[in-house]
């Protein structure tokens, strides 16, 4: 299938809209948009961190998610407390493969779950003495952790535990920080706001911890903020920037440790990487700190050498020869990965649904393989983040914001991807609807496919799901004969 | 007869317990089975049939023993005065947790533990202050007190307070069986209080169903930890009690009840002279500047 002009797309859209009630119909307009490279602001084309509509099915997740799952929980010698009934700590537990080094149970906690498993009396009677008294089993079990944080559950926030109170005595107690993180789940429309409010937590009771304290620094030191290391992603990243002469000194939050934290503020850039769940510290450390920050892109050899380049260009020339050096010696493999691939993918045509940052930085790796992005949107990006799309994705292709469960479906039906990258709730639908289909979550199992190394794992994946010989075995012969 | 449920609401301290108890005893002296159901954490409910100070309650007993699951109906259901059943809700002390979750907590421990037999005629319950929240509903939703009885005075804020208790009432009657069944003035000895008071129930659409005239014996048997029917049988302010319970027991006046607007009610309050005639002027001034 060629691909849609303008009208086809804006049709399409109009078409799946069809279905919907008035009311609902005139919200979901203004989420769906046809991309036009030329408008400068997302703003005037689509509409975006809104409430999801009753009704239909919307991917999104919550605060607790976003705090707990995304920003906190791979900080891994840390014990992240979900305060509240025993659920969302137990299904936000090692679920999301933020790889990391250590013994659980020693000195890394990620796959272990800390409740404070709220019974009717937590509820009536409040929750703080428990939580308390948890945290001194804590401490007593687990001697080598390095700090606690509380996570609020949707409860918390109705009832009015003082889980500052208990977490400044607490800390005083054991010597350690302890950090109250108000992330309810009811907060905000999506996890987004989890993300702010874990930020902004780091910020008041984490990042000054170290200011008066002494560390060597050089000229060098970088850190890495917003990668949590999926599959080894962080660390595919951070052997090149060594390789580059770079300092790494710390990663947020993958395979990330309370003292790297700390000490962030003593780093000379902060590479930011998702962008959408940690600007909020990265633009308060610029702030208070004047430490500037940099969007890079590490998906595909064109973006991260663009970024090679970017973030070489803050230091001095030894760390610019270098980068010179780091590119021209991946350039050929990654020349022998794209010949290899290539072949097999070009031309093919994606779409994509993911969170908040992958929707558009993993389209230059697809375009490294002569694969097109014809689809894309985000779960939980904001108008930001569409800005930053636009120019990205190719003219009237299709964007759409916080995707119901019809529309993503639909889309696909009429616009017949050859791969659909998407989250473990989409990926059965797809599948059976015949279509190749990728989780851009968690990589599917595999990754990483950040960096060099994981372009070549990328590559591969995607080959290996397009070009499955499973697809060729789905109409049954009795069909076959008509 | 079949089980009468009837809640009792009104402003905080303007004397619901004590009304209550007395009410319920003077029902009990009539041969009739009842049983009170304290909604309130401070748990002051039935001290007066109990004797006791405060009784304990489903709340703090489910604390001790674990959990709800984990107790006996004889554990928190004390008999007192007249075979009166009591049961505390009970809930935590101020400033935490959910006080609302505790009374549909036990509630429903109740109804699970067959607390509501066929034997009873009557419960009655006695609800904290306002309607803060959805706990505070519980007593008046589906298959609960049928009957909403609110204590007032002829006070500017108790109007107010009944008014505002009505309101919530209407969200229930509309999707349930939930009526008022009337306004019990507790006098504070207000100018025409009583002329006040049926105003205001007539305008509500319901009706004022006893006046009790305020009397230091009412003190007097709370000291003593009883209610004066059981203090004092012969004083004439236990038969206001017996009174208001024989109305009761005859009732028929159940209502939808008709809220007014804060117009309304100034302009009743200033027609029974509780409230000055508005005076636009002075409005925002302080002292000095007037």
């Amino acid at each position: 299938m060629t691909a849609m002009t303008r009208e086809e797309t804006q049709a399409l859209i109009q078409e799946v809209l069809e279905v919907y009630p008035e009311k609902a119909r005139k919200d979901r307009e203004k989420h769906l948009a046809v991309n036009d490279q030329s408008v400068e602001q997302s703003k005037k084309c689509i509409t975006s961190n809104r409430k999801s509509l009753p009704g239909v099915m919307t991917i999104r997740g919550c605060a607790y998610a976003g705090s707990k799952g995304v920003v906190w929980g791979p900080i891994k010698d840390m014990i992240h407390i979900s305060h509240g009934p025993v659920g969302c700590g137990q299904y936000s537990r090692a679920g999301r493969r933020n790889y990391y080094v250590g013994t659980t149970g020693v000195n890394a906690f990620g796959t272990m779950n800390f409740t404070s498993d709220f019974q009717e009396k937590d509820i009536v009677f409040g929750g703080d003495k428990k939580l308390a008294k948890l945290i001194t089993e804590i401490e007593g079990l687990f001697p080598l952790h390095k700090g606690i944080s509380i996570q609020s559950e949707c409860p918390i926030g109705l009832i009015g535990d003082d889980i500052e109170a208990v977490a400044k005595k607490s800390s005083k107690e054991m010597n350690k920080p302890v950090v109250p993180v108000r992330c309810e789940g009811f907060r905000g429309v999506s996890q987004s706001l989890g993300h702010h409010i874990a930020n902004d937590a780091i910020r008041d009771w984490v990042l000054g911890n170290r200011d008066t304290s002494a560390f060597e620094t050089t000229p060098y030191d970088v850190t890495i903020i917003g990668d949590y290391n999926i599959g080894g992603d962080a660390w595919a990243t951070r052997t090149i920037l060594e390789e580059m002469g770079l300092r790494v000194i710390a990663q947020w939050s993958g395979d990330g440790t309370l003292a790297e934290m700390e000490n962030t503020p003593k780093a000379k850039l902060n590479l930011l990487h998702c962008y959408r769940s940690m600007n909020y510290i990265s633009r308060h450390m610029e702030e208070k700190y004047g430490i500037p920050y940099m969007e890079y892109n590490f998906f595909g050899p064109t973006k991260i050498e663009n970024s090679l380049r970017e973030i070489a260009a803050f230091f001095d020339d030894t760390i610019k020869a270098n980068t010179e050096k780091v590119i021209a010696k991946y350039k050929p493999m990654m020349q022998a990965v794209i010949d290899k691939y290539k072949p097999r993918l070009e031309g093919k045509r994606v779409m994509l649904y993911v969170g908040g940052l992958r929707p558009r930085h993993v389209i230059g790796a697809y375009e490294d393989l002569g694969m097109e992005v014809v689809g894309t949107g985000y779960e939980f990006g904001h108008n930001d983040d569409y800005d930053r799309t636009i120019k990205e994705m190719g003219n009237a292709t299709l964007l759409y914001d916080d995707v119901t469960g019809l529309e993503f479906e639909e889309f696909v039906k009429r616009v017949k991807p050859d791969l659909v990258g998407s989250g473990i709730k989409e990926k059965f639908i797809f599948q059976k609807m015949g279509i190749p289909f990728r989780q851009m979550h968690s990589w599917d199992y595999s990754g990483p496919y950040h960096s060099y190394d994981g372009f070549a794992i990328f590559a591969r994946d995607m080959d290996m799901t397009l070009n499955n010989p499973c697809w060729s075995q789905l109409t049954p012969p009795w069909k076959k004969a008509a | 007869m079949a089980m009468r449920q009837c809640a009792i609401y009104g402003k905080g301290g303007i004397g619901k317990s004590t009304t209550t108890q007395n009410l319920v005893a003077a029902l009990a002296e009539m041969g009739k089975k009842v049983m009170i159901v304290g909604c309130d954490p401070k748990a002051d409910s039935t001290r007066l049939i109990l004797h006791s100070k405060a009784q304990n309650s489903v709340m703090e007993l489910a604390a001790e023993a674990g959990s709800v699951e984990d107790l006996e109906l004889e554990d928190v259901l004390s008999v007192g005065y007249g075979g009166i059943k009591c049961v505390e809700s009970g809930g935590p002390e101020p400033g935490v947790g959910c006080a609302g979750r505790g009374v549909i907590t036990a509630i429903n421990f109740l109804e699970e533990e067959g607390a509501y037999d066929d034997e009873l005629d009557f419960v009655f319950y006695d609800v904290l202050g306002d309607v803060v929240c959805g706990g505070f509903a519980m007593p008046i939703r589906e298959n609960k007190a049928q009957e909403i009885y609110i204590v007032c005075s002829g006070e500017m804020m108790a109007m107010y307070a009944a008014n505002n208790i009505a309101k919530g009432i209407v969200k229930y009657a509309n999707s349930g069986g939930v009526r008022l069944a009337g306004l019990i003035c507790n006098s504070r000895q207000t100018d025409r209080e009583d002329e006040l008071i049926m105003a205001l129930a007539e305008k509500m659409g319901t009706q004022m169903i006893h006046f009790i005239p305020r009397a230091n014996s009412v003190q007097h048997a709370e000291i003593r930890r009883m209610t004066v029917i059981e203090y004092d049988p012969t004083n004439p302010q236990a038969d206001e009690y017996r009174s208001l319970a024989n109305k009761i027991v005859n009732n028929k006046k159940f209502v939808i009840p008709t809220p007014i607007t804060m117009d309304e009610l100034e302009a009743l309050l200033m027609e029974f002279g509780i409230m000055e005639v508005e005076d636009e002027s002075i409005i925002g001034k302080t002292a000095t500047a007037a």
